[in-house]
């Protein structure tokens, strides 16, 4: 076996593993605050990824500008999904409120099919380009640079749940809506919040992905990798987002790169089998107690 | 107008057909779906065969996420291993065509039931995310399984025959979809008549009550599971047949949400939804195909945005059915119906 092989290997999985974290960390928050599953939010990154696009490719606007406004427009149309789709559907069933994602997923394909067309697109590339190295392991350095953004990001949303108002505001409403309610914290901003926030995040990756990979109309497939690593971490647990999200970006690319491309869904889709059938409120999760 | 039927016995109350009316309507449109073939265009006849496939499957997953309560992400993989097991034995041996699509659906019945399993422990949207991971590993085993199922290239495969004859046309394979679209209804409508189907609605409307009323829950699951399948074998089979070749990219996920989408747009729950459902979401884009057509001489851009026009409108109907209508057509047509039951008095 060749060591360094797997290393870099492994180095690439595990970067790309902390761009899920990032994305799985947006789809936790909005989980957390308003339990709804969100099947769009592969689509709310590739729109984002679009908008950067438009801005820096088409626009011609720097990076600095075109990256804070393109993650923007993807907190944005969170936010407006969330007034104008999630919020008639309070109160109904989860089932109903995951096909209203799907739905939402399936019109954002078609608006970025109708804007920018079907064909693969190349991001203007605003990474720095100089190899990267960890000791004899080289790293690309869009997968270098990529990891060590989304990894900022995340901390600095990590500090901002446990000290700002909005952050507590947010834990409360997760931990115990009525509660919160009573306590006079406005749940439907929350809500609100939590989907802007959600989305800000997936925007942040999304655009980070595409950068190194590319962009096309199906680059919302990455959601149901998502969807893998939240489970496996545990739909309400920001910790199991975290690690899972790191072991599946590792999985992955691992099993992508010795087994073959088209082994990459099933071994992931394996690891989730086997934790739904071990444990199936995942690593972290809070178990649910039901009472009738 | 049409005066309310007072019902003085159970049977009557279960009673399929409740009033000479109903039977006469009914025979009516047999009639009808039996004089079809010989009017339509070969574009009509396409479509219709099209529509009843979609309405052998959109009820089976109606059994499954209308009256079981179990969401499934998996009716485009059951519905390829119906397909599947269709082509390989009808390249492989000689076979009616009856007996290779029962063997379709119980294979993908037994694939059904292996996919339920999980639902014991896990429900809700954790069974919807178990079954994509079964759509996963089946889309998997189609591309990968080369001996058996083609590989990525897939297979085509023999026209269906029964006692010397060919199936080769849509108009034969017609009546071939028709008759199994009717019983496959009719059968459905009857098991929620017995003992299992009333389980079923009674899991679906609350799963803990329905195991004190003393219905084994892992029992009725997989039931459910394995008829939902069935259905869908039986309709992937007939798929297999319709078209003449398999690929693993003929059952993609986006299918297995099309089937989804019928049954929410149509009216979960309801048989007849199933069928409304089934037949909007296929005639929708052919619709689409037809207003492209007669737009392009006005606006040559025309066909360059109906493919991206059709996913906004699919998810359009999805999202908006379910805020504003969420009893799906099922529930229109109902108003309309009683609209015209009261018509003189109340409108």
């Amino acid at each position: 076996m060749d060591w360094l092989f797997f290393g870099e290997i492994s180095l690439a999985g595990l970067a790309m593993g902390g761009l899920y974290a990032l994305i799985a960390l947006g789809f936790v928050i909005i989980y957390k605050a308003t339990r709804v599953i969100n099947f769009a939010i592969g689509e709310i990154m590739m729109f984002a990824a679009y908008l950067f696009l438009a801005f820096a490719g088409g626009m011609e606007m720097s990076p600095w500008v075109a990256v804070p406004l393109a993650v923007l427009g993807g907190a944005l149309l969170g936010g407006v999904i969330e007034k104008t789709m999630i919020r008639p559907m309070l109160g109904e069933s989860p089932i109903s409120v995951v096909m209203v994602t799907i739905g939402i997923a399936s019109i954002l394909v078609g608006l970025v099919e109708m804007i920018w067309t079907s064909n693969p697109q190349l991001l203007p590339s605003f990474l720095p380009r100089e190899p990267v190295f960890i000791g004899p392991m080289y790293l690309a350095p869009k997968i270098a640079y990529g990891f060590l953004i989304g990894m900022s990001v995340l901390v600095l949303y990590l500090l901002y749940f446990r000290f700002s108002r909005g952050g507590v505001a947010l834990r409360a409403t997760a931990s115990d809506q009525a509660a919160a309610y009573s306590m006079g914290i406005n749940v439907r901003r929350v809500f609100n919040l939590a989907w802007v926030f959600g989305s800000l995040a997936a925007s942040v990756a999304g655009i980070l992905v595409a950068a190194t990979g590319g962009l096309s109309p199906q680059f919302g497939i990455i959601g149901l990798s998502v969807l893998v690593v939240v489970i496996v971490g545990g739909l309400d647990s920001i910790l199991g987002a975290l690690i899972a999200g790191v072991f599946i970006g590792w999985l992955e690319t691992v099993a992508g790169a010795y087994l073959g491309g088209e082994y990459r869904m099933p071994a992931t889709f394996a690891v989730l089998a086997v934790i739904l059938v071990l444990k199936p409120y995942g690593l972290f999760g809070t178990h649910e107690i039901e009472r009738v | 107008m049409r005066i309310g039927d007072a019902k003085q016995t159970y049977l009557a109350d279960e009673a399929i057909w409740t009033s000479n009316t109903q039977k006469i309507w009914f025979a009516l449109l047999l009639a009808a779906l039996l004089a079809f073939p010989f009017m339509a265009s070969s574009y009509l006849l396409y479509l219709g065969c099209l529509v009843g496939i979609a309405v052998i499957s959109a009820t089976g997953l109606n059994i499954l996420t209308g009256y079981t309560g179990l969401i499934s992400l998996g009716q485009a993989g059951f519905m390829g291993v119906g397909a599947y097991t269709v082509a390989w034995l009808s390249n492989n041996t000689a076979l009616p065509f009856p007996v290779t699509l029962l063997a379709a659906g119980l294979l993908a019945a037994a694939v059904g039931i292996l996919v339920g399993l999980p639902s014991l422990r896990v429900k809700g949207l954790y069974l919807a995310i178990a079954t994509l991971a079964a759509s996963v590993f089946l889309h998997f085993i189609f591309a990968e399984w080369e001996p058996v199922t083609g590989g990525m290239e897939g297979q085509s495969l023999q026209p269906a025959h029964l006692l010397g004859l060919e199936f080769r046309s849509d108009f034969a394979m017609y009546f071939i979809i028709l008759p199994l679209a009717v019983l496959a209804l009719l059968a459905a409508k009857n098991l929620f008549r017995t003992r299992v189907g009333r389980a079923f609605i009674a899991i679906r409307d609350r799963d803990i009550s329905a195991e004190i009323l003393g219905i084994p829950l892992l029992k009725y699951k997989l039931m459910s599971f394995a008829l939902s399948s069935f259905y869908a074998g039986v309709a992937g089979g007939l798929f297999a047949y319709f078209y003449r070749v398999v690929t693993p990219e003929s059952f993609p996920l986006s299918m297995s949400i099309f089937y989804l989408a019928a049954v929410i747009v149509g009216g979960m729950g309801n048989l007849l939804g199933g069928i409304l459902g089934a037949a909007f979401m296929t005639l929708v884009p052919e619709a689409l195909k037809l207003l492209t057509a007669v737009m392009t001489p006005i606006w040559p851009n025309a066909p360059v945005f109906m493919s991206p026009m059709l996913e906004i409108i699919f998810g359009a109907l999805i999202v908006g059915f379910l805020i504003f209508e969420p009893h799906g057509l099922a529930e229109i047509w109902r108003r309309i119906r009683r609209f015209f039951h009261l018509w003189p008095f109340r409108s």
